[in-house]
């Protein structure tokens, strides 16, 4: 493999045997030692080579090895040659990031920042296979599918202003029920409104940085105020959606051409191709209406602790998606289906897919970091719509795994080193937390750098944490 | 003679954000067995209780699709009945048409590290030493 340096940030692999295109690492040299440790650049390299790619195939800063498409990897395919891939968006479609700021300051929360961790710990179901009190019927979840954020809106749960501030309104178009499988049904019925495990986490931070007054205050933002920061997805129902279809891909197509059996796809023009994307869209609105849900038990539960709390949503990003959008390809403007798999759409000021109310200044892109360090709140740029089709990172990135952390971390040592540094955090699991601990994660700060530097982001504040809920 | 060949039932193996295990076996079925224990152990490693019992199918056009298939079928008992494995009773497979009864508890008796949210057909293998007495299966749970 021929890995260039282009510049400072920016590295390249030549194409190459059956590479259609070439491949890019946007990157720091530091962050590009621990890239080439695992898979990822071949995988990326795998990318490349699927038919119909575009300009070329594309790895982030926070990259790390994936299954199929590495994470933090995105390309773009043109919609007449193209392929759309379930690997290249993730098992956990949708997996996603909402930020909310509240009236509330830091001082006010920290007189009370045990009681705030142990009232959301109890109220939002978070860790493995947890139930939810969130009741929908076989026939209304449908609707749910097929409407996302806005039909739980419309039972009570949230306001309109609510899903008017969300990536695609929190409605991707397209979602027809019809597609999804009963038994991806059957895993996801009983999880609505809970936040699961892995990474996914519900935080509550404060403001400890402003880098742009002027786009703050437009969001709303300012030194000191209380934010909240869900993460969470499309649980077992997102899954199987994955699942299933890669499945009914190998069964049309077979995999004995592909570099992995994991980029499995299908022709986006295709019958299956087309039905994938509507079985996905309904995966990523379970995921936004799931957020919706947790975001109205957040109000409800704080509201016994700060009677006058007011909490209204800045945004609310995908992670694991496939979308049609316009893009200039060869000094063309084209629409284009961009798969970011663990990457969050970047665009700058002017785009019509951003609310009205921010779309002068870009769209609000939010990155958390790892447990207990700080999460970046930045908008997206033009540059990013010229060099990564629209996109940038998505967290920090995982440098070591979560059987070697929960080898070597215990998770009561985690808790107490991160209650020294002021942070309270909660878990159903003392394992869980270990494999989720600051060291086995990507510098944020040093993504964040990085992004910034290439001009992929314009950073807007930085939110540090107070409480921690982790799945 | 009867050699015991492996005294592993499965094992860890290390990968940046999800989890690998290789999982080993005197035929067939015992590598699909001690691939369902792996799976579960990835979420919680105590011993589990015996109390529920259900009945498993899955089909598959060649080994590797099969143990996708058949971990899958317990993924779905676990996120939708709250399943947690103990130990697999009669495992047969016959042409590629896997049955086997799975006894265990529910989950919430347990304390689960890991949620697995899909098998992936990334790094996987099943495979034998020809004389079809050692087998090793490799699987990447996506968690």
């Amino acid at each position: 493999m021929k890995l260039k340096k282009i510049s400072d940030n920016e590295w390249e692999i030549s194409k190459e045997g059956k590479m259609q295109v070439p491949a890019k690492i946007f990157a720091s040299e530091n962050l590009m030692v621990k890239i080439k440790e695992d898979n990822t650049l071949n995988q990326i390299k795998n990318v490349s080579m699927l038919p119909g790619i575009l300009k070329y195939a594309i790895a982030v800063a926070d990259a790390h090895e994936g299954y199929g498409f590495p994470i933090g990897g995105i390309a773009a395919f043109d919609l007449d040659k193209g392929i759309i891939s379930p690997g290249g968006v993730g098992y956990d479609i949708n997996c996603s990031v909402r930020l909310l700021k509240t009236n509330l300051t830091k001082e006010g929360v920290l007189k009370n920042q045990k009681k705030v961790a142990d009232s959301l710990f109890r109220k939002i179901p978070s860790g493995v296979g947890r139930g939810s009190k969130f009741q929908i019927t076989r026939k209304e979840i449908n609707k749910l599918l097929e409407q996302g954020a806005k039909y739980v809106v419309d039972k009570g749960y949230g306001f309109e202003g609510d899903y008017l501030n969300m990536e695609e309104e929190g409605c991707i178009k397209g979602a027809d029920a019809s597609k999804v499988s009963e038994r991806a049904i059957k895993r996801g019925i009983g999880q609505l409104g809970t936040l699961g495990a892995g990474n996914h986490f519900l935080e509550v931070q404060f403001i400890d940085e402003i880098y742009d007054e002027k786009i703050a205050k437009l969001f709303g933002l300012e030194k000191g105020q209380i934010t909240i920061m869900v993460h969470c997805g499309s649980r077992g129902l997102g899954h199987q959606v994955a699942s299933d279809y890669i499945k009914k891909m190998e069964d049309e197509y077979g995999f004995k051409n592909l570099p992995d059996r994991e980029l499995i796809n299908a022709p986006i023009k295709s019958q299956l191709g087309k039905d994938y994307f509507s079985a996905m869209a309904c995966a990523a609105n379970f995921a936004f209406a799931n957020k919706q849900i947790i975001t109205h038990w957040i109000r409800e539960e704080l509201k016994y602790i700060f009677p006058e709390i007011k909490i209204d949503v800045v945004y609310d990003v995908c992670h694991n998606i496939a979308k049609f959008e316009e893009h200039f390809v060869d000094g063309k403007k084209k629409v284009v289906c961009v798969h970011r798999k663990g990457a969050t759409r970047s665009f700058g000021p002017g785009r019509k897919e951003i609310p009205e109310k921010y779309r002068t200044v870009g769209q609000p892109v939010i990155i958390p970091g790892s447990m207990g360090t700080a999460s970046y709140l930045l908008v997206g740029t033009k540059k990013a719509e010229e060099i990564t089709f629209g996109s940038t990172v998505h967290g920090a990135g995982r440098v070591s795994s979560r059987s070697m952390a929960m080898k070597n971390i215990r998770g009561e040592e985690v808790k107490e080193r991160l209650r020294k540094k002021g942070i309270e955090v909660k878990s159903g699991s003392w394992k869980a937390l270990a494999s989720e601990a600051p060291e086995v994660y990507k510098d944020i700060d040093e993504v964040i750098r990085v992004v910034d530097e290439i001009g992929l982001n314009k950073k807007i504040a930085r939110l540090k944490p107070i409480a921690v809920i982790k799945g | 003679m009867k050699n015991k060949v492996y005294a592993k039932k499965f094992k860890f193996l290390e990968h940046t954000a999800d989890m690998k295990f290789q999982a080993f076996g005197n035929s067939v079925e015992e590598v699909f067995e001690n691939s369902a224990l792996a799976m579960f152990s990835a979420m919680s490693d105590g011993k589990v209780a015996e109390k529920n019992k259900f009945k498993v199918k899955a089909e598959g056009r060649d080994y590797e699709n099969l143990l996708y298939n058949f971990l899958e079928e317990l993924l779905i008992l676990f996120d939708s009945e709250g399943f947690f494995l103990a130990k697999i009773m009669n495992l047969k497979i016959k042409s590629k048409k896997l049955e086997a009864g799975v006894i265990g508890d529910d989950a919430k008796n347990y304390e689960l590290a890991v949620d697995v949210k899909a098998i992936t057909y990334n790094e996987m293998f099943v495979k034998s030493d020809g004389k079809k007495k050692k087998w090793t299966a490799q699987v990447v749970l996506d968690v």
